[in-house]
């Protein structure tokens, strides 16, 4: 693996003065010529863009010309420009790895701003730079072979979206979705805004060619257990539940449910928000997808108590009940993985003031959604809890959301939410609709049309933070009423406004598992929780970890038709990626020398990737080269210095510690 | 022909070295018919004024056991050096700085304190310390100057070979005596022992688990040690996958951890570091606090991990190598 170089070493050193972002702090001269005294350096060379054409030629010129065979350009980050230069190396013959960069804008220029300072700095880590290509040797980029099917985990509409792009552009995907329907939060709303189109009426019919899809395999009320692998060749474990129901003999009629020994709901009901009872034998929602029932393990007498009458089981004609049901696992391989885990709503218990969980007429957002829907508990009528229509409503915003206390973020789609209630309880119910704001965010497409449009409907809008909801009346008129307290920021005074009904528009926050999930997918978050994507501008939907990316709320909150948009980019990257056929795998692997080996297996339970092994007839441990990822882990770990890794070696990172250390 | 002569001399020692080469036994009948011993004060009359009338060179090989720390074993160091062909740094104080380089945690001052001062069993109301001078009736007397840092041998003078261990195994030292004899020596610097860590074919290997992970450290005096068994898989802190190998598994025969006197492989440069940083990857548990609670159970890391080679590790290389230019060399 290690061959060395008998030449002698000719470094060439290519400092760049990226326009003035580096000249403007370091002296390049200066530091050209600290590079041309080094030994082993046979040529030194500023250049105002050495990413340029010109900046290239001028390197390969010099490898041609002066025999170099290391090259040293001091310039940018690694991530930027590495492979723009180590094509430039290749291409000229060299061997690519034989380049070394030294960063001398972010680590220097960017961050120093003493020109004294900077310029030593960069001599440093010029220095260190030197030294270390010396000990650099051959590598080579392996290909290896991507699986073509793909994984989309979770069945909300960004999950739906990219599922249905792969599938018709002819992939193999596997959509799996811990519910027991796909659908997710979309398929809960009424109607979205601006349009006004009816959630259900657009989202259905997604739904059923999932279910019909032939290159779409879904797998529902199941989760990610294990992920193993890397881009193009992920290996995944998946649980099934059991829903005690043969998902392939139920059509969904539901004589069952009426047959159930409850004769009415006993559960609260998690479609409703719980603003109604299910029997423990359920189908989720009308079109729930796959339109099969199921049973809940913890209300079911049979499953819980073992006795029962079991009148499901008689009722069903298709023999499709079965008590006898067993978790079950599969294991897929993957080239792409698309996450699309949406999000939960904040609990606004955890803001007393507002009495949420105190007052009965405090709802949130998404049970007022379930109040207007006609297939929701009421049948589409807003009621209170006592069943009476209210004549005053206030819709409260940022419930948890540019909060300190809560969350600092906007959660971007409770305005126009808030907005699209507004409309929609005041044209069913005639109430008179206040809505309290801090800031009103109406920034795409119609939707500040749309916040007109409420405007002129008359629902009367107050700026302002809510202080409390309360019920202590001290006007004759606020009896049996909510009170809103607030400052009317606008006006100058502190109000009080009694209403029948509030409404919190809850942020949207990471789901509960959300750390867990990024650990199994050895992923980001950012400080907020929600899933960090690779970069915030020119790669929104990629992740660190080659071959996942992100769609939906997971990454931040959105609404349906950026997490649309979202979905389209993240099935594009994958498909990208699964139809190329091939990835190569940076040569930076690990690897065991077995003479020096003792075979202590320090290493073999560190490997994150579970690529070491240990080789019995020889006592020595082993790295497959292919499940490596080059963590070093196993190298830093190795007590007797027999794990090794390509382009770390302990002489190479002895060598640049040294060289950095030189002028100290 | 005459026969080569050879030199055994210790500094900061404890005179183990001495010992294992009297644990040669019979053999050693065949090593006194096979060279001139020319100097070795414990055993027979040789001054230091012999050695200074020998030609530069005129010994063939000369083996130094102890750690330096004075400036007089610095000077017989570089005497030594001078006369002898082949200078081999013999045991664990020499080649690494040893038990005695365990001084280095402190300075000079606070440890003449202790020792002249501190320790319940001195009596000294004049609170009377060595110096390098003194005048007595008779004159002026010298003593050897206690040296600010505590050294190995190679960071005295150049050493051409290593005889690891406290003390050596005397397998290491009839190879190396043979290797002498034969002239048939590794490259120079080399350690003359095997250049892979001790679990290598050690007895207990088949009991170690591949996924080892440990809950807890424990403590050989503390607890019962199941004699088959790895120790490390055990919990007790067995220095066995960082230390080199070549004591025929002395201790782990004995039923005791290795704590590392053979030192490193050549691989390592800092041998404490590298038993560190194995032992803490494999504290199972992934929580902060825990792990902290974990290796705070670990007494005294300091002389666990650099019982015997702290003047050698990254820590005091740099340093060792310049302090202590001068002083008084008798």
């Amino acid at each position: 693996m290690i061959m060395p170089i008998h030449d002698p070493v000719r470094i060439g050193v290519y400092v760049c003065h990226c326009g003035m972002n580096i000249a403007s702090r370091v002296d390049v001269e200066d530091v050209r010529a600290f590079a041309q005294s080094l030994p082993g350096v046979a040529a030194a060379r500023t250049y105002k863009f050495m990413c340029s054409d010109p900046g290239q030629e001028m390197i390969q010129k010099d490898i041609k010309e002066h025999g170099l065979n290391r090259v040293v350009v001091a310039s940018c980050s690694p991530l930027l420009h590495e492979h723009t230069f180590r094509r430039a190396c290749a291409a000229a013959g060299m061997n690519p790895f034989y380049l070394q960069m030294a960063n001398i804008r972010e680590q220097v220029s960017w961050v120093t701003p003493d020109r004294a300072q900077a310029t030593r700095k960069a001599r440093a880590l010029i220095h260190a730079a030197v030294r270390r290509v010396a000990d650099h040797y051959p590598l080579a980029k392996e290909r290896v072979n991507v699986h073509p099917a793909i994984l989309v985990v979770g069945g909300g509409i960004a999950g739906i979206q990219a599922a249905l792009l792969l599938a018709n552009a002819g992939k193999k995907v596997y959509l799996v979705e811990r519910e027991p329907s796909i659908g997710g939060h979309m398929a809960q709303l009424d109607k979205t805004f601006p349009t006004l189109d009816c959630s259900a009426c657009i989202l259905t019919p997604k739904m059923s060619q999932i279910r019909t899809h032939p290159n779409i395999t879904l797998w529902t009320y199941a989760e990610i257990e294990e992920v193993a692998g890397f881009a193009g060749n992920f290996k995944v474990k998946v649980r099934r539940k059991p829903r005690y129901v043969k998902e392939e003999l139920c059509v969904g009629c539901s004589e069952c449910v009426s047959a159930c020994v409850f004769k009415e709901g006993r559960v609260s009901d998690e479609f409703n928000q719980g603003l109604s009872k299910r029997k423990p034998i359920y189908m989720p929602f009308p079109q729930a997808t796959p339109n099969v029932v199921v049973i809940d393990p913890r209300s079911c007498l049979k499953i819980m108590r073992g006795k029962c009458a079991m009148k499901c089981v008689e009722a069903c004609l298709r023999a499709a009940i079965d008590f006898e049901q067993r978790e079950e696992h599969a294991e897929i391989e993957v080239g792409a993985i698309i996450l699309a885990t949406g999000y939960r709503t904040f609990d606004a218990r955890k803001i007393p003031e507002y009495g949420y969980g105190r007052f009965p007429n405090v709802y949130t957002m998404l049970e007022v959604e379930r109040l207007v829907n006609a297939a929701g508990p009421t049948g589409g009528d807003i009621t209170l809890r006592d069943g009476a229509r209210p004549q005053t409503v206030g819709i409260i915003h940022c419930v948890g959301s540019r909060d300190r206390r809560h969350h600092p973020y906007c959660s971007n789609v409770c305005c126009m939410a808030s907005l699209k209630m507004a409309h929609l309880v005041k044209e069913r119910t005639g109430a008179e609709v206040f809505n309290f704001y801090i800031d009103m965010r109406a920034t795409f497409k119609g939707y500040e049309e749309f916040y007109d449009q409420v405007l002129r409907e008359g629902v009367q809008f107050i700026r302002g933070r809510v202080a409390e909801v309360t019920d202590w009346a001290i006007r004759s008129a606020e009896k049996g009423k909510l009170v809103i307290r607030v400052e009317d920021t606008l006006v100058g005074v502190v109000r009080r406004i009694p209403v029948d009904m509030v409404v919190l528009a809850t942020a949207m926050e990471p789901q509960e598992d959300a750390a867990a999930v990024q650990r199994k997918f050895n992923i980001s978050c950012s400080q907020d929780g929600f899933f960090l994507e690779r970069h915030p501008k020119l790669g929104p939907v990629s992740t660190f970890s080659d071959g996942i990316f992100l769609a939906g709320v997971c990454q931040g909150p959105k609404d349906i038709p950026a997490s649309v948009a979202q979905a389209g980019a993240a099935a594009a990257e994958a498909l990208c990626l699964v139809d190329k056929g091939f990835v190569e795998i940076e040569p930076n692997t690990a690897f065991i020398d077995e003479a020096a080996c003792s075979g202590c297996r320090t290493c073999i339970p560190l490997c994150p990737f579970q690529a070491i092994t240990r080789d019995a007839v020889k006592g020595v441990a082993v790295i497959n080269q292919a499940l490596c990822k080059g963590c070093g882990t196993c190298v830093a770990a190795c007590p007797s210095g027999a794990a090794g890794q390509n382009m770390f070696t302990d002489a190479q990172i002895y060598d640049e510690i040294e060289g950095v250390l030189a002028d100290v | 022909m005459s026969k080569p002569k050879v030199g055994f001399y210790w500094c900061a020692s404890c005179g183990g070295c001495e010992e294992s080469v009297v644990d040669l036994a019979e053999a050693i009948l065949d090593v006194a018919a096979a060279v001139d011993f020319v100097f070795f004060p414990v055993a027979m009359d040789f001054k230091r004024s012999d050695v200074e009338a020998m030609a530069d060179g005129a010994m063939a090989a000369c083996m130094i056991n102890g750690a330096i720390r004075s400036s007089e074993q610095r000077a017989m160091a570089k005497l030594l050096r001078r006369k002898a062909q082949i200078l081999i740094a013999y045991g664990a104080c020499s080649h690494q700085g040893g038990i005695p380089g365990l001084a280095n945690l402190f300075d000079r001052q606070s440890i003449l304190q202790t020792v002249y001062r501190d320790t319940p069993s001195t009596v000294n109301p004049g609170d009377i310390r060595p110096e390098a001078s003194t005048r007595i009736p008779h004159g002026e007397v010298e003593l050897p100057v206690l040296d600010e840092q505590v050294k190995s041998l190679d960071q005295v003078v150049p050493v051409d070979y290593y005889i690891p261990g406290c003390a050596p195994p005397v397998q290491l030292l009839k190879d190396a005596l043979a290797a002498i004899l034969t002239g048939r020596l590794p490259p120079k610097g080399s350690v003359l022992a095997p250049d892979k860590a001790l679990c290598e074919q050690c007895p207990r290997a088949p009991s170690k688990p591949d996924n080892l992970l440990i809950d807890q450290f424990k403590r050989p005096h503390l607890e019962r040690i199941d004699p088959e068994k790895c120790l490390l898989a055990q919990g007790f802190l067995c220095l066995g996958p960082a230390t080199r190998g070549g004591c025929g598994w002395a201790c782990i025969n004995a039923n005791m951890p290795c704590t590392g006197c053979l030192g490193p492989v050549s691989r390592t440069r800092d041998y404490g570091g590298a038993a560190m940083s194995a032992l803490a990857s494999l504290v199972n548990s992934n929580d902060e606090a825990q792990i902290a609670a974990m290796l705070e159970t670990i007494v005294d890391p300091a002389g666990t991990f650099y019982r015997y080679g702290l003047p050698a590790s990254l820590l005091f290389a740099r340093a060792g190598a310049n302090a202590d230019k001068g002083g008084h060399e008798p």
